[in-house]
């Protein structure tokens, strides 16, 4: 199988431009003969099911929540990166680009990442004029900071809820073409399968949570932006409710997936506290602008950290990374976090954690300003663990964060079965090996207020609407399927829950597809998922009937997924011999202990194409070419 | 710590509900009120029994999703905390818990500690946005905002539209809520065009949905887990009450 990622010709900084003259146009009164199914609702779903809406397509949106505001890109704290260079630091379109693809281990496209680059400054503008709240000055001018290992100041943001304010301008926009009639809205639904009517993507299966009803629905194309499978860890900063079904359902009928194995630990999350422990939860990666990470210099030192002066302490990123000090990017802080920790250092119960100390940033600026910039999360570190970060440093841990995989996608964000477009974290396009902070909610609305209404204009204007219906056999097939499976989970009445074996699913997958990875441990990972999945079918227990609301059933049928794909992630991890970004191989590292590339053997994205239930996927490779920013060993020294 | 949980269960909105006690033996303060209900939950799914269907998702206080009340009170005891950020050291060895779903009739229950909360999103689509197409909007900084109205503006949008404050109010009134988006976009310049409209639209959806009228009580304020204040509804009173001379037909008198 050959990929074509159709990235137009031309220079980097024209492509966009030239291709959006080149894409076919829809007739103003023929949009409305077009259906277009959106699926998932957050910053991507949103941003696309609304402009869609009011470039005049009738939209049909789901979302498995009880309203689309609830989708986690609410969740998003820090801020969102645009190249507007309001603070004349020397910031470009063409800076935020090679961050991105420099950030990303020169393993994302480099004319995906410039057009996003290019749309940064849009989303700014589009965000403003709906209402947006965010930060500014006292002149009345946008504010900014710097963030996630940036050295300029190119994040805007409201307060540290700047996925929440986002999120609900682009939720009011939904909202308001809902209320239009425009598009059909269906919360509280969960997809559960992919039509595909000659290889083309024509429509999805769904179970209304409510009522239990498996429905079907067809349209002239399918957009995925269901977020990221990171809760195949069990423990993850994700909301409970994310999942890989959409995603992992479109692969099995076709799709490819891409990078399954490229996953970011963020490095400032708040420690495990015990074994019920249900999710982590994240602390702002801006607090390391202010916040300096440090350990015991000896192992095992259990004394309290104000016993512990200032020479006995290891500054290890600041002297590690001299140059980006406590801002590297987070790939590389969590893995220091980790080595201090392998090393007996760690501190906190179970020494699991390192210290993010605020006393310098108190002692220079007051408490008064460090709480103004960072009130809302002490307040929710304290509510979480008790102590007062005033007064004690905050203990912090890596936790799973963000995917950069997922469905492979061209440069009009459609994947390889014609029809089904993917957007936001759930396709793999613009963040390479790893993500720079504030860049995902950049992506989302990029991907859903100014790529998808014109590439996927582009694609309706060549096909003819309306074309099936809900009776066609293909339909009523993937309905019985559903139904088929739907009877399989209620049948399981086995000893075990459905969360003890994602529990355990979890902690395979981050032991051995984590931080840091190696053969050995891929190669056992697969043989024991493999097995938990078998123990799963055999001994899983759930409960209740499909005609009512049924959560355990709707966990069971996730955490199925997620076996499947924990095991194709540690099958791209032990394929990918070169560590990059957030694939960290021990076999593959410099002297220092950093990530070494292999640029000469693994410079391509790893697409995996579904065989059978029988057989492993296929490995699809799609060559990465580097014209503009030229890849050299990342360096934050 | 041990707990004696009372939850409410109800199979669905048709059936009757009541509650139904647990005994909570082993609750450990670090513990979220959540992942409490979590390990009930394990315990029941293991004995082969129902769960206890509750909402939530994020599990950060931002999404909105979770909220029941806890002793009479909306998202518990702790002022300003959903029930997600509810730890379970605020409670104490022996306490006795009435756990319950939202009451509203404008929020039917779909299963015991789950409502429907649908009537929130429709009056935001009534009224609660800014009409402005994609690709339309000038520069960011073409247009300065004051930043003490910025600010006020997300004191308002901060709301996670959880429905605590109808849960804690008497009346089972939205007017936090609807007046939270009414204050948020109306500080701001972008929304001025459309303020008059705005407001009087969505509350006349806030009435038509069946939620009450406010008696300036504060519970809701009280309950918000943003705390957000009442001021924004005498805001909205306001706004109302222009909106009603704007918005008539052109040519209509008062007295019509």
């Amino acid at each position: 199988m050959q990929l074509d990622a159709r990235i137009p010709a031309g220079p980097i900084e024209k492509k966009w431009e030239s291709h959006r003259f080149g894409m076919k146009l829809v007739n103003p009164a023929n949009k409305r003969k077009y259906t277009v199914l959106v699926v998932g609702t957050g910053l991507a779903g949103a941003s696309a099911a609304a402009s869609l809406a009011e470039l005049g397509y009738n939209v049909k949106a789901f979302c498995f929540q009880d309203s689309p505001r609830r989708a986690h890109s609410i969740a998003a704290q820090g801020g969102i990166n645009a190249a507007k260079n309001y603070q004349n630091d020397g910031d470009s379109i063409y800076r935020l680009f090679y961050d991105t693809v420099k950030g990303g281990d020169y393993r994302a496209r480099e004319a995906n990442v410039y057009r996003l680059a290019e749309n940064s400054v849009n989303i700014i503008d589009q965000c403003v004029a709906q209402g947006v709240p965010f930060a500014r000055e006292y002149g009345g001018v946008l504010a900014n900071r710097s963030f996630g290992g940036a050295q300029v100041s190119r994040t805007f943001y409201a307060r540290g809820q700047t996925g929440q304010q986002l999120l609900i301008g682009a939720y009011q926009g939904l909202e308001r073409q809902i209320g239009l009639g425009k598009v059909e809205m269906h919360a509280r639904t969960e997809l559960l399968d992919v039509v595909v009517v000659d290889g083309v993507a024509r429509g999805i299966v769904t179970r209304n949570l409510v009522s239990g009803k498996i429905e079907s629905f067809v349209g002239d194309a399918v957009v995925l932006c269901t977020g990221g499978y990171g809760n195949v860890f069990f423990l993850s900063t994700n909301a409970k409710g994310c999942n890989t079904t959409a995603i992992w359902r479109a692969h099995k009928k076709g799709a490819l997936f891409a990078n399954p194995c490229y996953t970011q630990i963020h490095p400032t999350c708040i420690p495990v506290s015990g074994d019920y422990q249900s999710k982590l939860t994240l602390m702002s990666e801006s607090l390391r602008n202010d916040g300096r990470v440090w350990v015991p210099k000896a192992g095992g030192d259990k004394r309290s950290p104000d016993q512990i002066p200032e020479s006995e302490r290891d500054y290890y990123l600041e002297r590690r990374y001299p140059s980006f000090g406590n801002l590297v990017p987070r790939d590389v802080a969590s893995r220091a976090a980790k080595a201090v920790c392998d090393e007996g250092r760690g501190v906190g119960p179970g020494g699991l954690g390192v210290y993010l100390d605020f006393a310098d940033a108190i002692k220079r600026l007051g408490a008064n300003t460090v709480a103004e910039r960072y009130g809302n999360l002490f307040q929710m570190y304290e509510r979480i663990t008790g102590e007062n970060p005033y007064k004690v440093p905050m203990r912090i841990y890596p936790a799973v964060h963000y995917t950069m995989g997922g469905l492979w996608v061209d440069y009009n964000l459609m994947s390889n079965v014609p029809g089904l477009f993917v957007a936001g974290e759930a396709n793999f396009s613009d963040h390479g090996a790893n993500r720079l902070g504030a860049s995902a909610l950049m992506q989302g609305l990029s991907d859903g207020y100014f790529i998808l209404p014109y590439t996927l204009g582009n694609y309706l204007a060549g096909v003819k609407p309306g074309s099936i219906d809900t009776s066609h056999a293909a339909v009523k097939d993937a309905e019985a399927e559903v139904n088929a499976r739907t009877q399989k989970f209620l049948g399981l009445k086995g000893k075990r829950t459905v969360d003890s074996f994602h529990r355990e699913l979890g902690k395979i997958i981050w032991d051995e597809c984590g931080m840091a990875r190696n053969r050995k441990g891929l190669e056992g990972a697969i043989e024991r998922v493999r097995t938990l999945r078998d123990q799963f079918w055999m001994d899983a227990h759930v409960t209740g009937s499909g005609d009512e609301v049924n959560k355990e059933l709707e966990k069971a049928g996730r955490v199925a997924d997620f076996f499947e794909l924990g095991e194709l992630m540690c099958r791209d991890a032990l394929a990918r011999e070169e560590s990059a970004g957030g694939h960290f191989r021990e076999e593959y590292q410099t002297p220092e202990g950093e990530a070494q590339r292999d640029d000469e053997n693994f410079c391509y994205t790893s697409a995996w194409q579904w065989k059978s239930d029988a057989e492993p996927q296929g490995l699809v490779k799609e060559p990465l070419t580097f014209d503009y920013v030229k890849p050299t060993q990342r360096s934050y020294k | 710590m041990r707990l004696t949980l009372h939850v409410w269960r109800q199979r669905n909105g048709r059936a009757e509900g009541q509650f139904v006690k647990y005994d909570m033996p082993n609750a450990s303060e670090d513990m979220s009120f959540l992942e409490m209900l979590d390990v009930l939950n394990e315990g029941l799914v293991a004995q082969g029994q129902d769960p206890v269907a509750f909402d939530h998702d994020c599990r950060e206080g931002i999404c909105g999703m979770c909220g029941f009340v806890i002793n009479g009170v909306p998202h518990g005891p702790e002022r300003g905390t959903t029930a997600c950020q509810l730890h379970m050291r605020k409670f104490k060895d022996g306490d006795e818990l009435w756990i319950e779903p939202w009451r509203a009739s404008a929020f039917p229950v779909l299963k015991d500690l789950s409502v429907n909360r649908s009537a929130f999103d429709r009056i935001i689509q009534a009224g609660g946005f800014i009409s402005v197409h994609t690709g339309s909007a000038p520069d960011g900084n073409a247009l300065p905002i004051a930043k003490e109205a910025s600010d006020r503006a997300m004191d308002a949008a901060q709301c996670i539209g959880c429905g605590a404050c109808v849960a804690a109010c008497p009346n089972a009134s939205a007017s936090l809520f609807t007046a939270a988006k009414i204050g948020h976009l109306g500080l701001l310049p972008q929304g001025q065009p459309e303020r008059d409209r705005r407001a009087v639209s969505m509350v006349e959806r806030m009435n038509a949905e069946g939620f009450g009228h406010c008696s300036n009580l504060g519970e809701c304020e009280a309950a918000c887990p943003k705390e957000i204040s009442i001021e924004f509804i005498a805001r909205m009173n306001r706004d109302y009450l222009g909106g009603a001379f704007s918005q008539r037909p052109a040519g209509a008198r008062i007295e019509d």
